[in-house]
């Protein structure tokens, strides 16, 4: 009994680590049809931001966290979306080409300034028991932090004015800038508020896992499959996804080994679009946020 | 093609062949040529077929493993050479077939090449232990296969084609793929293609059956890219499950979008400067310029031409410099014209460009 | 076309020719020395101290003078964690710079891409890294250490201190799969038993579900061969769980990359390690090193074991040249195959002349406060894995890497 406790708990961290990883990357490509790909470095430097500001700042770990990472990431957002990716819509593949390229010039700045070791900072939350098994409390944490991003989105999008004119603009720029909306203004906001969602992640990923000019890797191919897979619908594509494979890869992981929970995945992912050619919500959820 | 347009392509070739040894390594010339032929696959599927594979990879790794593990059980090379053409064009047959028979398009069906090579990625990896044998080949895992026989003249398994010779034979066989393919584009079944990359619904409508249509240029592509990972196992001598990474997979389409998509030389000679760009940022001149202690990361650098070259050369270095030759031979007046007519036929050339 | 051709067969045969005169016959001033790392790209936390090391080794001996009255001259070559450029530069060394030694190669792969070709090239090539053992070839000297070396006093030890059940999880390639075989093997020796393997790919770096696997298997210890970045995040997620009082960890990988640096206290302390070198380790020799390195980069904060080795294969080679009195490539082999050593960094290292390996000092250290404090040296323990199938003095043309059958 404990050990299925165990097992959902994890899945649900599984869950929730692929939802704060994607969200960014799905807010972007939802409203704007732009692939971030250098998406990882974005999530390493919410990473850096956070360990920095508390490490060298001494700010408040929650603090940094929750409020230095995704802000030092958006106001990068914005210096990239200026210099590079505005001049690149509604080309996908130059816009995934560009980002590319801005990846591997991060991964080289950070090689520069902060060298090609990792840093960390320690989880501010200890582990708790359940029955026999001891859980790290840590996780409760990034479970709700991936349900408040969630919210987040989801409430923006539907109920403010700035969700409103955002949608629109996206469905229509023409009309939106007709109506008088400054859509270039429009996607420079989106694109920070990705950006800022983006540098959360890295933000409250930080005491798990390590930092370091390469790590970008190890998120952007999963970010990049949960979001594609997810559709085009912004909130329902991200639920949808993650949760299928949180529950595939930790599920096989359990029974098998990670190896095969990886491949799991993969594999998971080809069946899944080859059934729903334009991810789940292009099929479920379509014309839905 | 013409006949004169053959032998034209065949004459530069030749003369090509033989001067870049001059002032390069054989050994890079090699590889660079490999490459080439990896980055022309992904040329036609892609500039010409419409279809943007972000796994390419597959099919070339899938190439060196199948020469690599046929040359190790047979003791000789030339059934390897031709498994590894064919093998990874079936696999690629299969692999399209469930694609655009499913209406797989887009970035959808990028995402599920890209998937697919990272399958092969993490199963090669695993590929360590003792149990992964395939007849008297081990897998290797991560390690790789090193040591297997290389490419020798038919019949005689002990006169190895290497060095020199296996640049000859590398180049020529790049050239030979190359005219193929032209001459495949200039065949109905070509046209039909670059239609298709045009207007799908059109010439659906027009009674082709387009998804077979897809699915043979893919195949093509596929074996194309499986010969390109044979060639460069045999220069290399030694294959790892790199061969099947998103490192890789990412280059290939910088090669070809620095060349210049939608042409079939663009994407060659992309795969080579680029190639040899990376070759020339690890030489101690380059590191050293800047300081012993090397501030200038590689990485940095190959991100920022990348970046440079989409906001300011967005088609690819052929068609800029065609364009550029175009207008210097047209004089003022007409130039502009040509290249605003000619940017929205590149435009168009790209897939959701 | 034709005189084309037959001009440049002219000029690669003369090059071809060139290329095979002995490097002593050059009569050139500097003694070249090639060095190829991968220090931009994934390895560039392991690559970039190597270099460091062969610079500062190479600067000491010429500051005392140089090798047989001539400077040493570095040639360095970054593979950007490629390993298709490992190929492209080794060549580029024989055949254009016409080294007399090359030092490096990080992976096994990367070592096997340059290994065959260096032996037709007649160059010596040294390969300074941990890795699984096996290679037995003339032409090659491995100095770094070896599984049977790393788990020969870890495993006795620590079964020993914690108990008998011993889980391993180790990384998910040849180096990893044949030290678990080890840990096996030594396990069972001293009376222990590995009752469960788990390989973890080398980007995989979640590890919740391995967590909760370990606890329902209650192993008396855990036995860490987890290698890089990715799986570092083990160790933070082992801490977060509460775990880290409850059951202990070994390793032989879990200082190599400095990841002692980066964990925090909390989750670092207690570790047991055991490698050939610790910054900590207060002989002379080391206190030497460590000095030199500060005075040359400032600190020495990144310098791990396999940068360690790659500053005592430098030395070694040296040793080797001192002895040989030439740079004959055949005659600095047999003066290292004689039995050479030198006191550095990791202790007293001497080459065995069987399977071109290296005899180290090891040493079994306890992490404490980001520090890797010595509980124990072991001297001089041989190369036994390798030693099982290689004897380069009966087979001197064997060119194999064996796997080892325990």
């Amino acid at each position: 009994m404990d050990l299925a406790a165990v097992v959902v708990y994890e899945v649900l961290y599984t869950i929730a680590f692929l939802a704060l990883i994607s969200a960014g990357l799905a807010v972007v490509f939802g409203m704007m049809r732009v692939i971030n790909l250098a998406h990882g470095e974005f999530v390493l430097l919410g990473g850096y931001a956070a360990i920095v500001s508390h490490n060298t700042l001494g700010i408040d770990i929650f603090v940094s966290m929750l409020v230095i990472a995704p802000l030092v990431v958006a106001a990068f957002g914005v210096v990239a979306e200026r210099l590079i990716i505005r001049f690149l819509y509604g080309r996908l593949i130059n816009t995934m080409l560009a980002t590319w390229g801005l990846s591997l010039a991060m991964i080289g700045g950070f090689t520069l300034i902060f060298g090609p070791t990792t840093t960390s900072i320690k989880a501010p939350i200890g582990g708790f028991a359940v029955g026999d098994y001891s859980l790290s409390g840590y996780t409760i944490f990034i479970i709700a932090s991936a349900i408040g991003v969630i919210l987040l989105i989801f409430g923006v999008l539907k109920y403010t004015r700035a969700g409103l004119i955002a949608r629109g603009a996206m469905q229509s720029a023409d009309m939106a800038s007709a109506f008088g909306y400054d859509t270039s203004k429009v996607y420079m906001v989106t694109f920070a508020a990705g950006s800022a969602l983006t540098g959360l992640a890295g933000g409250v990923l930080a005491p798990l896992v390590g930092i370091g000019p390469t790590a970008g890797l190890l998120y952007i191919a999963k970010a990049f499959i949960t979001v594609i897979s997810g559709g085009a619908s912004v909130v329902s594509g991200l639920i949808a996804s993650s949760g299928f494979f949180g529950i595939v890869s930790q599920l096989v992981t359990f029974a098998t080994n990670s190896v095969i929970g990886e491949i799991g995945l993969l594999v998971a992912a080809v069946i899944l679009l080859r059934l729903l050619p334009t991810g789940i919500s292009g099929r479920f959820f379509r014309n839905r946020l | 093609m013409t006949a004169r347009q053959v032998l034209s392509s065949v004459v530069v070739a030749a003369i090509l062949m033989f001067v870049l040894p001059v002032f390069f390594d054989v050994l890079n010339l090699t590889t660079f040529a490999a490459y080439a032929l990896l980055a022309l696959s992904l040329g036609f599927v892609w500039g010409y077929g419409g279809i943007l594979c972000f796994g390419q990879t597959a099919f070339y790794g899938l190439g060196a493993y199948v020469y690599a593990l046929t040359a190790i059980n047979t003791g000789e090379a030339w059934s390897g050479f031709f498994l590894a053409i064919l093998l990874p064009a079936l696999f690629a047959a299969i692999l399209g077939a469930m694609m655009f028979y499913g209406r797989l398009s887009d970035v959808y069906l990028a995402v599920v090449t890209l998937v697919v090579s990272l399958i092969l990625f993490r199963f090669m990896n695993h590929t360590a232990g003792e149990q992964w044998v395939i007849g008297e080949a081990r897998l290797g895992g991560f390690n790789g296969i090193p040591g297997f026989p290389t490419l020798h003249i038919p019949g005689d398994p002990e006169a190895y084609i290497y060095d020199e010779n296996l640049y000859y034979f590398t180049f020529i066989v790049l050239v030979l793929c190359y005219l193929l393919t032209r001459w495949l584009l200039g065949s109905p079944f070509g046209r039909i293609l670059v239609g298709l990359r045009e207007n799908e619904q059109r010439i659906e409508l027009l009674g082709y059956d387009v998804r077979a249509r897809k699915t043979a240029a893919f195949a093509f592509g596929g074996g194309l890219a499986g010969l390109a990972g044979c060639l460069y196992a045999n220069a290399a001598e030694i294959i790892t499950p790199e061969l099947f990474g998103l490192g890789l997979a990412a280059e290939i389409i910088i090669w070809v979008i620095v060349g210049g998509a939608g042409t079939l030389i663009g994407p060659m000679i992309g795969a080579a400067v680029l190639g040899y760009l990376k070759f020339v940022l690890g030489l101690r001149a380059v590191k050293e310029v800047f300081g012993r202690e090397n501030p200038l990361e590689a990485t940095l650098v190959f991100g920022t031409i990348l970046i440079l070259f989409i906001l300011f050369l967005p088609r690819g270095m052929v068609p800029s410099i065609r364009d550029w030759l175009g207008r210097a031979r047209l004089g003022r007046g007409g130039p502009r014209r040509s290249s605003r007519r000619r940017r929205t036929q590149a435009e168009r050339a790209r897939p959701n460009a | 076309m034709t005189i084309n051709r037959r001009q440049f067969m002219q000029g690669a045969t003369a090059a071809s020719a060139l290329a095979t005169v002995p490097s002593v016959a050059m009569g050139a001033d500097t003694i070249k020395f090639g060095s190829i790392l991968d220090t931009s790209g994934i390895f560039e936390a392991y690559g970039k101290p190597m270099e460091k090391a062969h610079r500062l080794a190479i600067d000491e001996i010429n500051a005392a003078g140089g090798l047989l009255g001539k400077k040493i001259e570095m040639i360095p070559y970054d593979t950007q964690s490629k390993m298709a450029l490992y190929t492209q530069y080794a060549r580029r060394m024989t055949r254009k710079d016409k080294v007399d030694v090359i030092h490096g190669g990080i992976l096994s792969a990367s070592r096997e891409a340059i290994r065959p070709s260096l032996r037709k090239a007649k160059t010596l090539y040294f390969y300074n890294t941990t890795y699984e053992g096996g290679v037995c070839d003339r032409n090659v000297f491995c100095v770094g250490t070896t599984p049977a070396q790393q788990s020969a006093i870890l495993v006795p030890e620590a079964i020993k201190r914690w108990g008998k059940k011993i889980y391993v999880l180790a990384a998910d390639y040849n180096y990893g799969q044949i030290t678990t075989n080890w840990i096996k093997h030594y396990a069972k020796e001293a009376g222990g038993e590995v009752i469960q393997a788990d390989y973890f790919p080398l980007n995989v770096s979640d590890f919740g579900s391995t967590i909760a696997k370990i606890q329902k298997a209650k192993p008396d210890m855990i036995c860490a061969v987890l290698v890089g970045l990715a799986h570092l995040s083990f160790y933070r997620q082992w801490a977060a769980a509460g775990m880290k009082k409850k059951i202990p960890i070994a390793t032989t990988t879990m200082s190599s990359g400095n990841e002692h640096k980066i964990l925090t206290p909390s989750e670092g302390d207690g570790i047991v390690v055991c490698q050939s070198f610790s910054p900590q380790a207060d002989f002379p020799s080391n206190k030497a090193f460590l000095a030199a390195w500060k005075k040359k980069f400032g600190h020495t904060n990144d310098i791990h074991e396999i940068a360690a080795s790659s500053y005592d294969g430098v030395r070694l080679w040296a040793e080797g040249v001192k002895k040989a009195g030439t740079l004959d490539r055949m005659k600095v082999i047999q003066a290292l195959e004689s039995g050479i050593s030198y006191t550095g960094p990791t202790g007293k290292v001497t080459i065995d002349g069987k399977t071109h390996h290296v005899t180290h000092d090891m040493h079994l250290i306890e992490v404490k406060n980001q520090t890797l404090t010595i509980a124990k040296s072991y001297s001089q323990i041989p190369p036994s894995d390798t030693q099982r199938v290689c004897d380069l003095e009966k087979n001197p043309n064997d060119t194999k890497q064996y796997e080892i059958k325990i």
